[in-house]
Order: structure tokens, then sequence, then C-alpha cells
């Protein structure tokens, strides 16, 4: 495999090293220094209390929850927690977790390849109306998903596809910013070279694309995955519009059904929160283990 | 782009081989556009088609019910009940008022921490980097869940820290409800927003900050006459990304809506939607809302673009 690089600015994860500018905040350095310290603390603080609450209160029943101290691990029920989460209503929450992982990995996995496949298209070949197309490429990244939702539900219920799988995978393979993205990654990671290369060898153009660019195309395939998977797993107003069989529902959806339930049925309320933080788990490591890749999306995304 | 240029020498002689080399590319342009191009079609240019066309109709249902109804054309009736329905126009009102808030706060807390992240005195930058964008890895459903638990008497123990105090607080009244909201959205778009402005910082030349710094100036009017102008661009990027997103507020106050009466089932436009369509079925007003706040995000996008745009050529 050969080393590319990049045009996009790529962050390693290791950033770049200290670099202290000049003089620093003010006269004195040390307070200056404690001082923006802590500031930044207090950020991530703020940014990392409410989940850690979620943690500590999974380990609560729902007695616990609402009575005593958050910190006292006296009443630790986060195994029967777990098992009441889900044996609940016939194991329905194991069943919204296939759903969301059905939802976002297979559905951010086809979508990527369509979207990749079609920004390549862009970026290396010409053909009529070409930036005509694009052109709708780009008012489809303008147009925000939720405000698709509902047109979606009407075309839907009229073709009779509402409240089926369908109904909500369909419509999330669609990522124009995956294309916008992948046209952007495709002129920087493949060289045209490659491909002249690839045609002098007598190989076809599809095969050129599947057996080299797509190789070529790896970390900017990642890119588009980790977007949509993100995009598909936080998507709740479509399959609210779509779905009213509970089996279909993915977890952003049975939670939400659940936190209603616990208004009525308070028993509820503990598996609201540790049903919570399993649904929070996959994209945590998605992200702590792709990290470089994302970095990468973001200021892409942002040099646009 | 394509391979006319790049010709090398030796292909010159092949001209055959080449006029069907450029057939196989176009036949291999259409092969890979033509999932992609199914998809448009069908997730985008019909939904949007078939919402304006019920907009413009609506079922007639005065026979009582015989047949179904029938669907009459009564052209922009829908968009004028839409518009003089005082509940949506309060959406957009709360939309206003709900950017007026986040808007400045997520900015200059966002940009406060790129500038000081970039500034070299932050100790830890990798991990302080992490947690601070941790929320934004958390669904948004599940991050209302969060805040919405930490704003319930009786569960929060922000509420029992405050009680112990003798202060008492209520996060979901007339008047806190909405910064509250605010507080869910800056918490999940904090760390993100950040990481903007601190690539952007980190792309700046080095050299105009080492001739600010030589000319005398201190780190803070660095920071706020050198860096800030430069990166002006994401910072306009980041304020109208925030508004278009705004526009689209459902989740967090959906999930409001069942704790506090405070938040009315038709809180933002993107509530009004839901309610005109599924609570009274009327899709010809849902199709004529959705097409108002689709045509107001596009012409809000426009202006980002119009705007990054002209930012690229004076680049």
């Amino acid at each position: 495999m050969t080393t590319t690089t990049p045009t996009t600015p790529v962050n390693t994860p290791q950033g770049p090293p200290a670099r202290p500018l000049g003089k620093p905040f003010g006269r004195s350095k040390l307070t200056s220094r404690g001082i923006a310290n802590a500031v930044v603390l207090i950020a991530a603080l703020y940014t990392m209390l409410p989940a850690l609450w979620l943690v500590l209160a999974s380990t609560k029943n729902a007695d616990a929850l609402f009575g005593s101290d958050i910190l006292s691990f006296g009443d630790f029920s986060f195994g029967r927690n777990l098992s009441d989460l889900f044996s609940m209503d016939g194991g329905l929450y194991g069943e919204w977790y296939v759903n969301s992982l059905l939802y976002a990995v297979v559905g951010a996995l086809v979508g990527s390849l369509i979207s990749v496949a079609a920004g390549y298209a862009f970026d290396k070949y010409e053909f009529r109306h070409k930036e005509k197309l694009f052109g709708l490429v780009l008012t489809g990244v303008m147009v925000p998903p939720t405000v698709l939702a509902l047109p979606l539900y009407l075309v839907a219920s009229n073709i009779g596809m509402v409240n089926t799988f369908w109904s909500v995978f369909i419509p999330v393979l669609f990522n124009p910013f995956g294309v916008y993205l992948a046209r952007l990654l495709s002129s920087g990671y493949v060289p045209n070279e490659v491909l002249e290369a690839s045609r002098v060898d007598g190989a076809g153009e599809l095969q050129t694309y599947v057996r080299v660019s797509l190789r070529m195309l790896g970390p900017g395939f990642v890119t588009v995955f980790l977007f949509q998977l993100t995009a598909i797993w936080n998507n709740f107003f479509l399959p609210m519009v779509m779905l009213s069989d509970q089996h279909l529902y993915p977890l952003s959806l049975g939670l939400y059904t659940w936190n209603s339930a616990a208004t009525v049925s308070p028993e509820y309320y503990p598996l609201v929160v540790i049903g919570s933080l399993l649904a929070v788990v996959p994209l945590i490591v998605a992200f702590v283990m792709l990290q470089r890749y994302w970095k990468s999306g973001l200021t892409a995304g942002s040099v646009k | 782009m394509s391979s006319k240029g790049a010709a090398p020498p030796s292909a010159a002689a092949a001209d055959p081989p080449r006029r069907t080399g450029r057939r196989q590319q176009r036949v291999a342009a259409a092969v890979l556009l033509t999932p992609f191009t199914a998809l448009l079609v069908a997730v985008f240019l019909v939904p949007v088609g078939y919402a304006v066309y019920l907009s413009l109709f609506s079922e007639d249902h005065e026979g009582l019910g015989f047949g179904g109804g029938r669907t009459v054309f009564t052209g922009l009736r829908s968009y004028l009940s839409v518009l003089q329905d005082p509940s949506f126009l309060s959406g957009f009102g709360t939309i206003a008022l709900y950017c007026v808030i986040f808007v400045p706060l997520v900015v200059i807390s966002a940009l406060a921490l790129g500038l000081l992240l970039d500034s070299g005195l932050i100790r830890l930058r990798r991990t302080v980097q992490m947690l601070v964008y941790l929320p934004h890895a958390v669904p948004g459903i599940i991050a209302a869940v969060i805040w919405l638990y930490l704003y319930t008497p009786g569960l929060s123990p922000v509420i029992k820290l405050f009680a112990q105090a003798d202060i008492t607080i209520d996060f979901l009244g007339l008047h806190t409800v909405l910064p509250s909201i605010v507080n869910i959205a800056l918490w999940s778009g904090l760390g993100y927003n950040m990481i903007i402005f601190y690539a952007a910082l980190q792309a700046l030349p080095r050299e105009v900050i080492e001739a600010a710094t030589i000319d005398g100036a201190g780190g803070i009017r660095t920071a706020l006459q050198v860096k800030v102008p430069i990166i002006r661009g994401s910072v306009v990027m980041v304020c109208m990304f925030s508004l278009i997103g705004a526009l689209q507020l459902f989740t967090e106050p959906m999930l409001m809506n069942q704790a506090t009466p405070m938040v009315n089932s038709r809180f933002t436009p993107n509530m009004y939607i839901y309610d005109a369509a599924f609570r009274r079925n009327n899709y010809g007003l849902a199709s004529a809302a959705s097409v108002i706040l689709l045509i107001v995000t596009c012409v809000l996008s426009y202006a980002v673009t119009r705007w990054s745009g002209r930012r690229e050529r004076r680049a």
C-alpha cells in the first residue's frame, strides 16, 4: 500500500509540539498560566460531570436514584439493572440495540460506499451536466434531514412503506455531505497518474476503482463512514415519524418511549439511565479508535 | 481533470483504444453514480416535490367521508393558514430567542477554549480536547435525557446541592426552560466547535503571530487583535451553522414536553410540523409548514455558502 498525504490538513493525535508564543497572558507568567488552566479545567468538568453522573446513576435502583446520595455505593445494583434492562417488556431493549446497529453500522457502510463511489466519479470523470448534478448534491448538503422527514413519510405512506425497516434504512443511506467530502478526498488521495498507469496496464475503469482507487481512498472512506454512523445513531425524528411497531425502533426512539413511560411508572427510570449509558458506548469506542479520521474530516468540512 | 492533459507519449499512437477508453470512462462514471442518483431522486427530489404538491391541495371531507373524500386544489390557502397561525410564528419566536442566547454563548466559549489551547499554556492538551469533545459522541436524545434528569427535582444532585444551601432552583420554569435547553445544546456542541476553532488557529502562519509578539503585543492582545480577525471565517461559519441547527430544534424540547407544561407541543417549527401531521392529521398544513421551513433553511444556508465563497476568493 502506498503512503499518500491528503491535501486537507490532518491533525495527528499527537498534536503539534507545544509552542509557547512570546509573552503569555499578562505579566506574571505563573498566574496567567494558572488562570488559563483553571478555565479549561472548569470546561472539562462541565462536559465530564453529567457523563459521570450517568455512570454513577446506572448503579442505583429506582429508590436510590430518587433518595440517597449519588456518591454512596451502599446500594450497588448495576448487575440487577442490567438484567432488568434486557428482560423488561420481553427483551425489547436488546431488539432496539440490534436495530440501531443494523440501521447505523450497515447503513453507514452501504451509505459510504455509495457516497464514495459518487464522489470519486465526480472527481475523476467528465460527463454531461456534471456541475449541475453536483449543484444538486450541494443543495442536499444544505437541507437538514429533519426537514425531509415529513415529506418522506408522506411518500412512504403513499406507497405503503410506512412502519417497515426500509422506511428508516433507505433514507439514511442518502448522504450528500459524504459525496462532497469524498470528491474532496479523492482529489487529494488518488493521483490521476495512478489511474493513467492502471489504464496503460490495460485494466478496466471499474477494476481500477475497486482494486486501486478504493484502497487509496481507505482513510477517506473511514471519515465518511464515521460521520454517517454518528448521524444515523443520533437519528430520532425520522424513526419517530415512520415507525409505530416497537420491534423496529432504534435505541433513540425506544429510550424516548421508556422515558415517557417513566413519568407514570418510575421503575423505568433506572432502565432509561442504564440503557442510555449502554447506547453511548459504541460511538465512544468508534470515536476513540478512529480519532485520526474524524479530525481530518472535521477540518476538511470546515474548510468548505 | 481527466486523462486528456496527462497522456503519456506512448498513448498518442494508440488512438482507437483511447476512444474506447473514453467510452469506458463514461460507463464507469454512470455505474458509480447510479446508486447515489437513485437515492437523490427517491429520498430528496420526490419527497420535496410531493410535499409542495400536497401543500397546494387538501382533502375535502364534506361528503361525510363517502369514498374517502376527494382532493381539491386550494392554492396557497394552507400557506396562509400556517403563516397566520400564532403557534407557528411563536415557534420561530422561540427559535429566535434561543439563538440570541445560544449563538454568542457557544461561539465565545468555544473560541476562548480554542485560543487557550492554542496559547501553549495548557497542560494535558490532548486529554482536555478528548474530554471536552466527548459529549459530541453522545446522541442528542441521550444528552437530553441526562440533562432532563439533572433538571428534575428529586432525581437531580444539582438541585439537592442547591437545596443544602437553601436555594430553591427550578430548571423547568417559565423563564428557565429555554436556557435549560440552550445548556443541553452548549454541552453537546462546545467541544466540536472548539476543535474547529483550534484547527483553524493551528493553521495560522506563525510569522504573523511572531511579528505581533515582537511588536510587543501581549498574549491577550495577540489573541483578540491578531488571531481572531484572521480566523473570522471560521467564526462566521460556526455562527451560521448554529443558526441553521437551531431551526431544526426538535429532540430536546420534545423530551422536555413530557416533563413540563412550559414546553407545549408546538414549541418549535419542527414540533409544529409533527403536531400538525400526527395529532391533527392535517397533511396539507404540515406540508406547507415543511416547505416554509425548507425555504427558510435554504435561504440561510445559501447565505453561508455565499459568504464562505467570498471568503475563499479573498484568501
